[in-house]
Formats: structure tokens, sequence, C-alpha cells
């Protein structure tokens, strides 16, 4: 099928919201190449599970399209235009099923020598979307907040390498109650600017459900980490089960599937299923999954604030013990779980800064326990170094006025 | 020897990475002609992206799937055109889907004329008759899709291998074997005893601890390029020391391809390979040995697929497939 001989009953199976949305701007999706529209369709179907800040980019860019004359359409898209896609893809069910459609779209291109002309195409069109989907002012100036190496001893090779250049480096950090003082801070932000989804807390150990934040942990997400194992293993002892068929599974996978039933936050619990159906990693590092979830609550739900801690994580091991078996405190790895904290902290910064109003963000570092910290914020010297005496609730401040 | 799987610049040869990689840099450039930009065109999966560099096609079989290359391998045109006996032509690789990268199905080449295949997984999983309690730590495989792992299987005949060809009781092999830390290292052994026992003329070595960046842990994948320095200055070693090597080798380390740029939205960085962006194309490539002018840096842009072309023109053999160009510095 073509888009343009889609009707509105082709999406009778669409949740309500995103029936309606579709519906509304049929005509503009109608003009639109083939190559592009089913990477469309895989946000809107998921739009009644969305975050506010994605609805709100799908609705300006959904107008945006509607709003264009013909001749811009084919101006805006004739980089897709160009990409040829196999008559196989074309009669794909890609309505219904565009994430699978979009996994097989790639792997066209990759084998046709096309991917880079799709790249060209998305930068283009999504250099000429960021200004139109740009979302409102913020109401605080964002902050980024990562604690790492939990339960680490001291360091002796150089922290925050890759921040450095970005901010100001503190080795006077007082440490005591660091942890109590950032919640604080965290929680007054939530306080004064109570907007959904807007505060995050992100966990690699277990976390307390803290009133207006958002609160994603490790810990508490181990039962949905067994029930998709279970899932999974039935899965794979069925013919024909292979690595592809395997994700196409995954990627239908509902959060009652895997025993989340939270009625009240549908949002929430599609989210933390995909952490580990998408994610890679997130299954059996505590560290990657914080780290992974930190970039896509960055991307989606574009939260003002985010404190991601870093737990240890387990030593490596086969990976099917690793997915399968519980651990103690001598299977875990202390100094590997700081080096991938760092590295973590540092693409929590660079998430960060795709956001809007970078230029206005503020980011801490801190090594948990210990005296070295980082912060970048329009208000601090980048590359500089400060050997003052500073206590977390003082770095905050600073970061943020 | 690829120095795989998926190694990016700013872990191993940009200044911030070079702390990495002390053997290479500091044993191995010194005695090589370095080449800083090599791209892979092609499809970054590793059994693909290797299948690629051994046919000098880019290749597009599925990546996940254990078949033959399309196009004939560099080990088919050596073999043929050399009339080389199997003997002479191995490939060590991890296990998964590369036990079919020694030969393609191509008319007038494929089977019977590619090299043989050393699975070193398969063949301790065969000597240890499936129980691995003690070596589950050489038999890590599939860091791409963790939830997917197949069973690693041996087979009767890679038994055999172990004890007609690398002259190793299964005892032996299962007492060395517990004195190693890595699915790596264990083909190192197996490639020491081959060149020892068979001393092939074409060895291909396939590493792949790197890969376990897939998982997110980003001290993992820098224990893992450490690890694989240290076994390229192996490698080179026994070249020099083994009579059969000594002063008639030619040594080829390349990165089958990078991994994605930390800036680029559409992927996490170190973790994977899926943007197809410079970082994840771009990698480089060393050759030392006989016939190679020695401390030279060329920064002229080549492919990854010019490796085949070049073989042959340096062994004598014709390519006729290939669809990369012979480097010419190195002829």
């Amino acid at each position: 099928m073509l888009p343009a001989n889609l009707k509105a009953e082709d999406f009778a199976a669409y949740p309500p919201e995103a029936r309606k949305l579709v519906t509304a701007h049929l005509a503009a999706i109608q003009a639109l190449p083939i190559s592009f529209v089913p990477s469309l369709l895989k946000e809107i179907i998921d739009y009644d599970y969305k975050f506010p800040a994605e609805r709100s980019s799908i609705n300006a860019e959904l107008a945006q399209l509607s709003a264009l004359s013909s001749t811009q359409i084919q101006d805006w898209f004739q980089g897709f235009s160009r990409i040829s896609l196999s008559s196989k893809l074309q009669e794909f069910d890609w309505v219904n099923q565009p994430a699978q459609f979009v996994e097989q779209e790639s792997a066209h291109l990759w084998s046709t020598h096309q991917l880079d002309g799709f790249r060209t195409a998305a930068t283009e069109y999504g250099n000429r979307m960021q200004p139109i989907t740009k979302p409102e002012p913020l109401s605080v100036r964002r902050l980024g907040i990562a604690v790492i190496g939990q339960g680490a001893p001291s360091y002796e090779a150089p922290l925050f390498r890759r921040l450095r250049e970005h901010g100001t480096y503190f080795d006077k950090v007082k440490p005591d109650n660091g942890m109590e003082q950032l919640f604080a801070t965290v929680a007054a932000r939530a306080q004064a600017h109570p907007i959904p989804y807007a505060h995050w807390y992100v966990d690699g150990g277990g976390a307390d459900r803290s009133a207006g934040l958002t609160c994603v942990s490790y810990q508490s997400l181990e039962p949905v980490r067994k029930a998709l194992l279970k899932n999974i293993d039935a899965q794979i002892s069925k013919p024909g089960m292979g690595p592809e068929e395997l994700r196409t599974h995954l990627a239908r996978l509902s959060p009652a599937d895997v025993g989340l039933n939270n009625l009240n936050d549908v949002a929430l619990d599609r989210f933390q299923v995909r952490l580990f159906t998408e994610g890679s990693g997130t299954q059996i590092f505590s560290t990657t999954f914080v780290q992974w979830t930190t970039r896509e609550a960055l991307r989606r739900a574009q939260p003002l604030t985010l404190l991601a801690r870093f737990a240890p994580r387990q030593r490596q091991r086969p990976m099917n013990e690793m997915l399968s078996s519980s651990h103690g405190e001598s299977d875990l790895d202390f100094t590997g779980s700081l080096i991938d904290g760092d590295m973590a902290a540092y693409y929590h910064w660079v998430n960060q800064q795709r956001l809007a109003e970078a230029e206005k963000s503020s980011f801490i570092a801190w090594f948990e326990g210990h005296n070295q910290a980082i912060a970048s914020a329009p208000s601090l010297p980048r590359g500089a170094k400060s050997s003052s005496a500073i206590d977390l609730a003082g770095l905050v401040k600073l970061a943020t006025t | 020897m690829t120095f795989g799987g998926g190694a990016r610049d700013q872990e191993t040869f940009a200044p911030e990475g070079q702390e990495n990689i002390p053997h290479l840099l500091r044993e191995l450039i010194p005695q090589a002609s370095f080449f800083t930009q090599v791209t892979n065109q092609g499809i970054l999966g590793h059994y693909v992206a290797t299948a690629s560099l051994a046919t000098g096609v880019y290749e597009t079989l599925n990546n996940f799937s254990a078949i033959p290359p399309e196009h004939p391998t560099v080990f088919e045109y050596f073999r043929k055109d050399l009339r080389r006996p199997a003997s002479d032509a191995w490939v060590v690789a991890p296990s998964n889907g590369f036990n079919r990268i020694g030969e393609s199905e191509y008319r007038s080449y494929g089977p019977g004329l590619g090299a043989r295949v050393v699975l070193p997984k398969h063949l301790l999983s065969a000597a240890t008759s499936g129980s691995v309690t003690d070596y589950q730590h050489l038999l890590r495989d599939n860091y791409e899709t963790p939830f997917y792992t197949p069973r690693i299987g041996g087979e009767e005949f890679e038994l055999q291998q172990l004890e007609t060809i690398l002259k190793l009781s299964v005892d032996d092999f299962k007492s060395h074997a517990k004195t190693l830390s890595s699915p790596d290292e264990l083909s190192m052994y197996i490639v020491k005893r081959l060149m020892q026992q068979e001393a092939p003329s074409l060895l291909w070595i396939t590493m792949h601890d790197i890969d376990i960046a897939h998982s997110g842990a980003f001290s993992l994948y820098v224990d893992a390029i450490q690890r694989t320095d240290r076994l390229c200055s192996e490698l080179w070693k026994v070249v020099q020391s083994e009579p059969e090597y000594a002063g008639n080798t030619t040594l080829f380390i390349l990165p089958d391809f990078g991994r994605d740029a930390d800036q680029d939205s559409g992927g996490n960085g170190f973790q994977h390979h899926r943007t197809g962006d410079a970082a994840s194309r771009t990698t480089w490539m060393m050759a030392l040995g006989v016939g190679v002018r020695e401390g030279v840096v060329y920064d002229r842009p080549m492919q990854s697929i010019d490796l085949v072309p070049s073989l042959g023109a340096m062994m004598g053999f014709s390519p006729t497939l290939s669809q990369g160009r012979p480097i010419q510095e190195l002829l």
C-alpha cells in the first residue's frame, strides 16, 4: 500500500487518541513518501502512551505537515522520495506495524547502500522541524545531576575527563549528607514547578517513591526483568524463532505481559517496559540501566530535573548467568561501575545538551562519598578547577544561580 | 587479524585513547605501515562486515544467519590460483555465524576451495562434553542480542581437529583453558597451536571481545581493547619466534569497523554501531613484516575492501571479483 491510498478506516486498530490524531491529519499524511510515513506512524501509534513533551512535539509536527503546500512537500521530502523500497516492504502492513517496518526498512537501506541518503534526508527534515516543534520557554533552567561510584574506594585515575572542558572541576567537595542535599534540591524544584514528568529520579539500586518525582529504579523493576526473561525463554523454544523474530516479539509486549499494571500511569509503565525490550545491557547491568533510562527520559520526557544515581553493577559473568541469577556483594564490580558511571555522566550531559535552552542548563556530576565533582553551568568557567571547600547544596546553588 | 569487534578512534589512536593501546603504539606502529583513514562502506554487523573484508566486496547477507558469503573469499582465490592444499588456509573465529566464513558458494569457487575454520568456543564445548561450569567465562557470546544466546555445540569433527591437527589432548586443552580469561585469549591459544603444528600460509584471526560494548559497560569495553592490544603484540612475537613464520610473514591488523560517535543522537555512543556515521565507518589498518615499509603513516582514504586485492597482489593470486583496489603503498 502507498500513503496516497490511506483511508481513515485503515487506522481502526489504533488507540483512540492516536486514531483521532491521524484521522485529523490524513490528507497531509497521504501526500508523503512511503519511505517516511511509517516512521511518523511509529510515533503516532503510541500517542496515547506518550509523555506530554512528546505529544506536544507530535502535535506541532502534524500541524506543520498539514500546513505545507504541495510544492513545499516536494521540497521537504525530495530526499525521502529518492529512496527506493522493495515490493516486499511496500506490501508490508506498515500501518499497523510501523515499528517492525522501520526495522526492516533499516536493514533494506543498509543492504542497498541507501542509508547515507536516508540519513541526509532525515537530518534535513529534523533541522526544518526543530524550530517548529520547539517547546514553550522553560519555567526553570534545566538541571541534571549524576551521582557515580557508590561504594567505590578511592580512585587514582582522573575522573570526569570528558566533562572538564565543559565546566569547573571541584576537588574539595564536602561529601557529608551529600545525597540528602541533592534529594532536597530535587524535591524543592518539583514542589516549585509541579509539572507532570518534569522531575525524575533514576536509581541503579532501589528508590522510594517521592511526591512530585517520577521515580525509576533497577531494583524495583526486578520482577519485570524476571517476567520478561520467562516470557523470552518461552519464545526462544518456539520453532523459527531467531534474533529478529524475538525483537519483533519484544516490541509488541505490553506492560501487562510482564506484570506491570499501573493503570494510573500507563505512560511510565510503557516507558519502563521499553527500557528492557529496547535497551541493550539494561537487563544485566544496573549502570547500563541508569545510563539508558537517563537517555530515554531526556529524549522523551525532556524533564526539567533529572537526578541519576549509579549503584555498583554485577561483575561480568556468562550471559545466561548474568540474566538469570542474583548476586552478592562479592560479585559487585565497584571500580568498573565507577568507570561506567563516569562515561554515563558524560552521556547524561550530552543528552541534556540536545534539549531546548541547553545554553542555560546546569549539570553536576559527583563521585559519591568523595570530594570530586564537576559542574557545568552558564555562570561557571569551563576547563577550570576549584579547590575551595564546598558541600553539595553549595555546588547546586553555584551551578543554578 | 581483525581488532574486533568494533573499536572507535577515541578509545584507540586518538590522543585520549592511546593509553589503551600501548603495544600497538610503542611496539608495532614503529615497525609498520599505518593507514589512518580506512572506511567501511558496507553493513556494520560483525559477521557480514568480516565476510566483506574476506571477499573484498560489501556483502549483504543477514548478519545473524550462518550462511556463506555471496562472493569468493580470499581463501578461495589463494588456494585455487596458487593450488594450495586445504591445510594452508585457516580461520580462527568467534562462534556465531562465523562457521561459514571459510568459503562461498560461488560457482567455480566455493565448496572444497576455502579455508578450514576453527571455532575455539565450539572446540572447548566439545572438549568438556557440554559440562562447561569451569569454562563459562571463555564461552561468552552474542553481545549484540543478549537475550538470544544460542547454545554452543561441539561436534566430533572438532574434537578430532584438537587431537590430530593441534596435537593437543583433551585434558591438556581443558587444563590450559582454565588459565585463560576471555574468548579471544582462547582464540589466541588455538592460533599459536595452529601456527606450530600446521603453519598455514594464510591465517585469518577474528577477535570479538571488544563487542562486550553492546552491554553498555564502558569499563568492560576498554578492558577488552587493552586485552586485544596485548594479544596483537603476542601474535607478532609468535610470528617472529616460530621458524615457519620468522622473516617471511606479513601481518595485517584492522578493526572490522568502529562504533557510533558520542554526538550522534541516533545512537548511544560507544555502545553500538547502528548509525552508519563517520565514527562507526572509519577505522585504521596496519601492516608489518615482509614487504612492508616500516614506520610510515599514510593518511589517504582507502576502503576496507581494498585488503583482499592487496593480499592478492602481494601473494600472487587474482581476486577478480573483489571490488576493492590494491593498496599501492604496499606493493
